[in-house]
């Protein structure tokens, strides 16, 4: 169970957002590009310290503006994969996924057969020795997933989790996020401006607009707002529009969530 | 007024052309002029020193205790101070990359001020700091330590004008780090320190490496702040660039020879610089 209240002075608005998960829930945000929804997600992670607030996951307090807490990105166990994945460019896809492993100073064979693990589940096993730069979207998709999974972490943020792999495997590669995402068991928040993302990866979608959760329901809830300005953009004015809560999502569909710009 | 002041008629376009193309014919060979005069200009002098001295004039120079005792005064101490630059510089390239606070302006421009700082004046000011009636020097003189006209000298002369080579470099190194692999490191449980060891660094590599040659060589030509700083004594603070000086007057087959040992060295620099930095692309 994660609570965040958090507000931090941006250059063009005041984030200022309240929101939950609970556990084993996957919480989508959604909204346009610079809305503040990447920034909601370093709030968490401990990457940006709010101006105000507080952050509790579970029992642990990670920051609180009154009681002066502020609990270090590196202690806070938290997954967090960025937009690029930021797999790192020096090492190889086994190195990357031992690196946090490493820094918790765990033994080294148990460091190789933890790694190991991770990797055959990803089905990455066969690419444990290729430096990360020769890999596939969707490849280094699984990598940055495997990477923050082996260590166990208390939620998983995932900032546009599709947006680095390519179209054509797009539809596919949400399905088997999905499914990962459900297998980890561990509550979710994932950030896109792909409406179909949402659907399918969402049990409950925040929509933000200028820094401000404006919807917080169910996917049918938020999709009924037609009168949202962002909202009706993918749905345009009838209901008969193609897009239903449970979009298609085996490959390319062509449907208005996938037209919509990455 | 009149109305149309951009006349396009087909003429004055076709003129326009036309001149264009003549200068354009007339200054590919003024430009290569220019480029080989200016290429000869740098290498004839290089060419020379070699064509000054036969081979054996050259092995035999090799053998003389000056050429040889300057050789390796001036690797050890070059190698000490490029090392002491690394250890004081990666730091605080690193803080001034990745970090804004009061006074980083200043902190810059310090750093920087050895390499417009002309080395006479270095060598004056280092003489003045660490002198035996020097403002730090004669309280070390109280408890017997000298520094002056001493090895130590040489190695303080070097450091103090070769270190802006490499901290510039560092610091440039590590801004062209992207900060997402640092955010990504933390977010993997990896302490500041262990970010900057294993993430930054590493990234970094090829332009620490450049930084620290280009510190070397510079080091290695050091002449005017050392020998004010540090005299000119064989053996002990005689460097190359002095013992090129010294034998200059006498021994013109030994200041020669130390003078192609020193065009090997830079050619040597230039190459591991290219290859390092083309590397990191």
């Amino acid at each position: 169970m994660l609570s965040v209240r958090a507000v931090r002075h941006l250059r063009d608005f005041t984030l200022d957002v309240t929101l939950s998960v609970r556990q084993g829930e996957t919480l989508v945000l959604i909204g346009e590009n610079g809305a503040g929804k990447s920034t909601v997600l370093n709030l968490i992670s401990g990457i940006l310290t709010p101006d105000a607030g507080e952050i509790a996951l579970g029992e642990r307090t990670l920051y609180s503006s009154e009681e002066r807490i502020d609990v270090p990105a590196e202690s806070r166990k938290i997954g967090h994969l960025f937009q690029s994945y930021a797999l790192f460019p020096h090492m190889t896809v086994f190195e990357n996924v031992a690196f946090g492993l490493r820094c918790r100073k765990v033994p080294r064979p148990e460091i190789a057969s933890s790694v190991a693990n991770q990797l055959a589940a990803m089905n990455l096993a066969d690419l444990s020795d290729v430096n990360v730069g020769r890999l596939s979207g969707g490849q280094r998709q699984r990598v940055a997933l495997a990477r923050a999974l082996v260590l166990d972490p208390d939620i998983l943020l995932l900032d546009e989790p599709l947006a680095a792999v390519d179209m054509r495997a797009q539809g596919a590669m949400r399905k088997e996020l999905h499914d990962r995402i459900r297998n980890a068991g561990i509550p979710c928040i994932v950030v896109t401006h792909n409406l179909g993302d949402a659907l399918e990866l969402g049990n409950r979608i925040c929509l933000i607009e200028e820094g401000r959760v404006v919807a917080d329901g169910a996917p049918e809830e938020v999709l009924s707002m037609r009168d949202n300005g962002f909202i009706a953009s993918f749905a345009g004015p009838g209901p008969h529009n193609g897009l239903m809560p449970r979009a298609p999502i085996t490959g390319h569909c062509g449907g208005p969530p996938d037209s919509w710009p990455l | 007024m009149d109305s149309t002041p951009f006349r396009q008629s087909p003429e004055v376009t076709r003129r326009e052309g036309g001149l264009a193309r003549v200068s354009r014919a007339g200054l590919t060979p003024l430009v290569a002029a220019l480029v080989a005069l200016f290429l000869l200009f740098v290498t004839l002098p290089v060419a020379s020193l070699f064509l000054r001295i036969s081979p054996e004039a050259f092995l035999r120079s090799l053998a003389e205790p000056v050429v040889l005792d300057a050789l390796s005064l001036s690797l050890v101490t070059a190698a000490v101070s490029t090392a002491i630059v690394v250890i004081f510089g990666t730091p605080l390239a690193l803080v001034n990359a990745r970090h804004d606070y009061r006074g980083r302006a200043i902190v810059d421009t310090l750093t920087d001020l050895p390499i417009v700082l002309p080395p006479a004046v270095a060598g004056i000011a280092l003489l003045m700091a660490f002198g035996r009636r020097g403002v730090v020097g004669q309280y070390l003189d109280h408890f017997g330590i000298s520094i002056a006209f001493t090895t130590v000298a040489v190695i303080l002369a070097q450091v103090f004008v070769a270190s802006p080579f490499y901290i510039r470099q560092a610091r440039a190194s590590f801004e062209a780090v992207d900060r997402l692999y640092e955010d990504a490191a933390r977010t993997l449980g990896a302490s500041p320190a262990t970010v900057a060891l294993r993430v930054t660094i590493p990234l970094a590599w090829g332009g620490l490496v450049s930084g620290a040659i280009l510190s070397f060589a510079r080091a290695l030509g050091e002449f005017g702040a050392t020998i004010m700083f540090a005299g000119n004594f064989q053996g002990r603070t005689q460097t190359m660039p002095l013992a090129i000086y010294t034998t200059m007057q006498g021994d013109l087959d030994a200041a020669i020879s130390l003078a192609i040992i020193l065009v090997a060295i830079s050619f040597g620099v230039i190459a591991s610089v290219k290859i390092m930095t083309r590397r990191r692309l």
